[in-house]
């Protein structure tokens, strides 16, 4: 009994977090969105800078009335937004938060979560094909292709850190890294692990859906993409995943390159509760890139999206995983 | 009843109970998203025998990779060019019978085997093991599956690319 409720404790930690997450970065991506506009965004609910309307979002999407379409496959239609959600849920069960809590602390813990992602993508093609919608199809058929073809350097660029750490523990990687900010791998083998970094994050932007590569849904064309026909808390749920997604490829930036939970000052501000402060702080920059990049860079169109992929990106990863791996052996 | 005897239970169940469907639903989109279920049942299975490593590959190449292959080509096939693919019973006597014995010596060696009650093992890292394994006793056998998957690739674009039919 005592394993079971130490169980249920380590994966509800997650969840909470990801919901406290998901709505302050609502917020966030709103106002970020009005200001890069040169507008003002939400002003009235709550007061201060309309704090309280992401909750407000929340609580109309709770009482949405829930359509499925007539021609739709229903069973599908129920079960792919949660699939969608359980397995980017499922992936944070291998992402340590501080140095003494990780839900589960797996030896093959980067795999792991390049495994587990993928269900991802037959969440998708379920909701898709079982909307019975053109758009929702193309959709999900682009999307695939999309995360598909980019997890290939996405894979590269992970495993280019393997080299360095010689190990797949995430925990362990983040040890690796202590000692201050020149311990971090991004500093390791200048300029390599530098363009390494650059290469995940660019791939890991097309792993989530968002701008430059959000041609999944693009709305100029395919209406809302593989979600067309969703409403109320299938919809939200989505949308969820999207955001729990993007603070999983960003935490993962951060553990792979940037020290996890690791103080940049060496000892000074570090320790388990620092540790948390530090990894949500460094996910949620790079989630905050994220929003950046999408209200200033335009969309890309599939066959620049596959060039990029097949052409740019996976060629300069296969020989900086080569340079790295040899000056790694040389050293 | 312990918490893995649980999840063995849950896991079994899971598995066989989508497994049937794979095989008796008329629709095939149901066989390939419940075969979804089958693969990760099986992973689960992988990792309560402790290796993760295994249960981790299983999940990455046969749900990220070839279930997404199965479905693309049915969704490529049923939806864009209304062609219903599905899946009928034919020949019902002779498949009773050939499945029928192959249930019948499962089941026979399954019931003389003496196997193995392994308790109280060490939990052990297997990934480097496997790693190790990989590069000296067995580098022939995967240089070779390397190169069978090259030439599949290769095949695949070949037949893929060719302007005339």
């Amino acid at each position: 009994m005592q394993d079971f409720l130490n169980m249920l404790i380590a994966s509800v930690i997650p969840l909470l977090f990801i919901l406290v997450y998901a709505v302050v970065i609502l917020w966030v991506e709103i106002k970020v969105a009005s200001h890069v506009q040169d507008r003002l965004g939400y002003m009235y609910t709550g007061g201060f800078h309309g704090w309280a309307q992401p909750i407000a979002d929340l609580l109309k999407l709770l009482t949405k009335e829930h359509i499925t379409p007539v021609n739709s496959d229903k069973v599908l239609f129920t079960l792919a937004p949660v699939i969608v959600f359980a397995s980017s849920y499922a992936a944070y069960a291998a992402l340590p938060f501080t140095s003494t809590f990780v839900a589960a602390n797996l030896n093959v813990g980067v795999f792991y979560i390049i495994a587990i992602t993928s269900f991802v993508v037959i969440g998708i093609l379920m909701a898709g094909w079982s909307s019975n919608n053109k758009y929702s199809m193309l959709g999900a058929m682009r999307s695939v292709a999309q995360i598909v073809s980019y997890e290939v350097p996405t894979a590269l660029s992970i495993l280019t850190v393997i080299v360095v750490a010689g190990t797949l523990n995430l925990q362990e990687i983040c040890q690796m890294q202590k000692g201050g900010l020149f311990n971090w791998f991004i500093f390791k083998y200048p300029p390599f692990m530098f363009i390494t970094f650059l290469i995940y994050f660019t791939a890991s932007l097309a792993e989530v859906n968002r701008t430059p590569f959000d041609i999944p849904e693009a709305e100029s064309e395919l209406v809302a993409g593989y979600h067309t026909e969703y409403t109320g808390m299938k919809f939200a749920m989505f949308y969820l995943a999207e955001y729990a997604n993007m603070f999983l490829v960003s935490g993962i930036s951060a553990i792979l390159f940037f020290g996890g939970w690791n103080s940049p000052f060496g000892d000074f501000m570090s320790g388990p509760a620092w540790g948390v402060f530090w990894f949500v702080l460094k996910g949620l920059f790079f989630v905050f890139l994220q929003i950046m990049l999408r209200w200033t860079l335009p969309r890309l169109r599939v066959d620049q999206l596959m060039y990029v992929s097949w052409k740019v990106l996976t060629p300069i990863s296969f020989v900086n995983i080569l340079i790295v791996g040899l000056w790694a052996l040389l050293k | 009843m312990s918490l893995f005897d649980i999840a063995f239970y849950i896991i079994a169940v899971l598995t066989i109970a989508s497994a049937i469907v794979v095989v008796s639903a008329r629709n095939i989109i149901y066989s390939a998203f419940a075969l979804l279920f089958t693969f990760f049942g099986v992973a689960g299975l992988y990792v309560l025998l402790n290796a993760d490593f295994i249960a981790v590959t299983q999940v990455l190449i046969y749900v990220g990779g070839i279930l997404v292959l199965i479905i693309f080509g049915i969704m490529l096939t049923t939806k864009f060019f209304d062609v219903p693919v599905r899946s009928e019973a034919l020949h019902v006597g002779p498949a009773i019978l050939v499945t029928g014995a192959i249930m019948g010596t499962l089941v026979g060696v399954v019931l003389k085997t003496k196997w193995f009650n392994v308790m109280n093992v060490q939990w052990e890292n297997t990934t480097k093991k496997i790693g190790e394994k990989l590069m000296t006793d067995f580098l022939l056998p995967f240089e070779v599956a390397s190169v069978v998957l090259l030439v599949a690739l290769l095949g695949a674009v070949i037949i893929a690319r060719r302007e005339k039919f």
